[in-house]
């Protein structure tokens, strides 16, 4: 992706991302990789980036595109909220999102949008490339996902719990970073519920070992 | 066959009017682009390569301060365009910048953020914030969409404590205890990685710099030249150590110099022109006094 021309060398989110809602509130999960060609350039990124104290946003796709996308969604959603004088709504900022990726094609961005309002409780937005937005039980997105579409199939399954969610959202993220090249390094959680944010990290050796043969 | 001739000069004077009369838009201009190439094709002339810097560069944080280094050389193609280029820029007394890419964009990206900071500061009347160097720069370089080929590991220190931050020219950045950029940022990142750990004392952070710097430029061709350390305190002042080591000096000098005997490079012809005999030396004219004009003779 980074091979197209004029985007040689560029700094790209390789990447495995995934968020999950629960009832009560939402896991957003992300690899620690960032790529520059095929060498690593941070290998403990934070893919997890706050838009608003509710409401996360998991980035993939060209680190520029995406850091930019997102300080602007931060930017504007702060002046929603003070001129409706409401807390930001998750549909809100997945809306915004949309509304930059769709007008500026030229993007190269795939955002995960999740968080936890009052009116509708946990919930997670997917902005694939192109500026589509669609709202979903979970999301997975970025290189890593194409390996575990299967496994989210067989193992995803509605009215999960907190630990159950965060356990099935660890485990995928093992399972693509297993796969994938452009993932790898740590695994950051982050649970967004009615209570508040806990951002936890399990470092990459002490992740479960996967069959390896 | 003169006619055609004719006719293509004609042409070729109708199209340079027409780069010449093109209409300027926003952004980057290419006109000087077609004009360069209307050169290199017609007349045959080659244009000298960009410079840039080869580089190593290197950040890193110690328990309260930040420590900057890199090397000095500044490559043009193959050839070592300067043997001793800064590549730390001064942004803010708090805050440097090292530099890696072409080294007019490194150079003019941080004089424009550096002045935009001190006008900022007037204005705000408080110490700058690595933050606000950080949006600007990012800002900056997202707007050239990576054309402008800077490559910057920003250090400093300010409220919030020491930060090291890296930038990439299409405008994203990361924030990392300790950084390295440039083509030998390969060398170097093995040293930082075997060796950097969290709070450590200062001149630990400023051996483990130089030593990431040394390891570019013993190992990468871009990188050479002097290891210049900037350290960034605690309390906001900046300590330079510029030149501090040099290790690849050239071992085989003489240090008496070198002096050739006369007849060490053989005479093969001597000719001799004695100045014109028409050329006179006159004594320069009394300078004008203040207040009166001198007259123009004609």
């Amino acid at each position: 992706m980074a091979e197209e021309h004029g985007r040689e060398g560029e700094h790209m989110t390789g990447t495995s991302i995934i968020a999950v809602a629960f009832d009560g509130g939402v896991v957003l999960g992300a690899d620690s990789r960032t790529t520059t060609g095929s060498l690593i350039a941070n290998r403990v990124t934070n893919k997890i980036q706050p838009v608003a104290d509710n409401i996360f946003c998991c980035r993939s796709g060209s680190s520029a595109d995406t850091e930019t996308i997102a300080d602007y969604v931060t930017y504007i959603l702060k002046i929603h909220c003070s001129e409706t004088g409401d807390a930001p709504t998750v549909h809100t900022a997945s809306t915004l999102f949309r509304q930059l990726c769709y007008q500026n094609k030229q993007l190269l961005a795939n955002i995960i949008c999740a968080g936890w309002d009052e009116i509708d409780g946990g919930s997670v937005y997917t902005v694939p490339l192109g500026g589509t937005l669609v709202k979903a039980p979970y999301a997975i997105g970025g290189s890593g996902s194409t390996y575990i579409f299967g496994y989210c199939d067989a193992h995803y399954k509605p009215g999960m719990t907190r630990e159950e969610t965060l356990d099935f959202v660890t485990k995928a993220l093992t399972f693509m970073m297993a796969r994938d090249g452009s993932s790898g390094g740590l695994i950051r959680t982050v649970v967004v519920d009615k209570d508040g944010v806990h951002r936890s990290m399990i470092p990459g050796d002490k992740l479960f070992r996967v069959w390896v043969g | 066959e003169e006619a055609n001739k004719q006719k293509t000069e004609a042409e070729a004077q109708e199209s340079m009017l027409e780069l010449l009369q093109q209409e300027k838009g926003g952004g980057f201009g290419f006109d000087l682009c077609a004009r360069n190439a209307f050169l290199e094709q017609r007349l045959g002339m080659r244009f000298p390569n960009v410079r840039k810097t080869g580089t190593t560069i290197v950040g890193l944080t110690t328990k309260d301060c930040v420590v900057l280094a890199a090397d000095t050389r500044a490559t043009e193609g193959p050839l070592v365009a300067d043997k001793n280029c800064e590549k730390i820029h001064y942004i803010a007394p708090n805050i440097h910048c090292c530099g890696a890419g072409t080294s007019a964009d490194t150079e003019n990206t941080t004089g424009l953020i550096s002045s935009k900071l001190a006008l900022h500061r007037l204005s705000t009347g408080r110490q700058s914030r690595i933050a606000t160097a950080l949006r600007m720069t990012r800002q900056h370089l997202f707007h050239y969409q990576g054309y402008v080929s800077a490559a910057l590991i920003l250090g400093g220190v300010d409220l919030h404590g020491p930060q090291l931050h890296m930038i990439y020219p299409h405008g994203s950045a990361s924030q990392l205890p300790f950084a390295t950029m440039g083509s030998g940022s390969l060398a170097a990142t093995g040293v930082l990685e075997t060796y950097w750990k969290e709070g450590l004392e200062l001149e630990d952070g400023v051996r483990i710099a130089h030593d990431a710097v040394c390891a570019g430029i013993l190992n990468d061709m871009g990188s050479g030249g002097f290891v210049d350390v900037t350290i960034i305190h605690k309390d906001g002042t900046t300590e330079r150590r510029r030149n501090m080591d040099h290790p690849t000096q050239r071992t085989f000098k003489n240090p008496a110099g070198y002096t050739f005997p006369a007849g060490t490079t053989p005479v093969l012809l001597k000719e001799v022109f004695p100045a014109k005999k028409d050329a006179t030396v006159e004594a320069a004219a009394p300078a004008a006094k203040e207040g009166e004009a001198e007259d123009m003779q004609q």
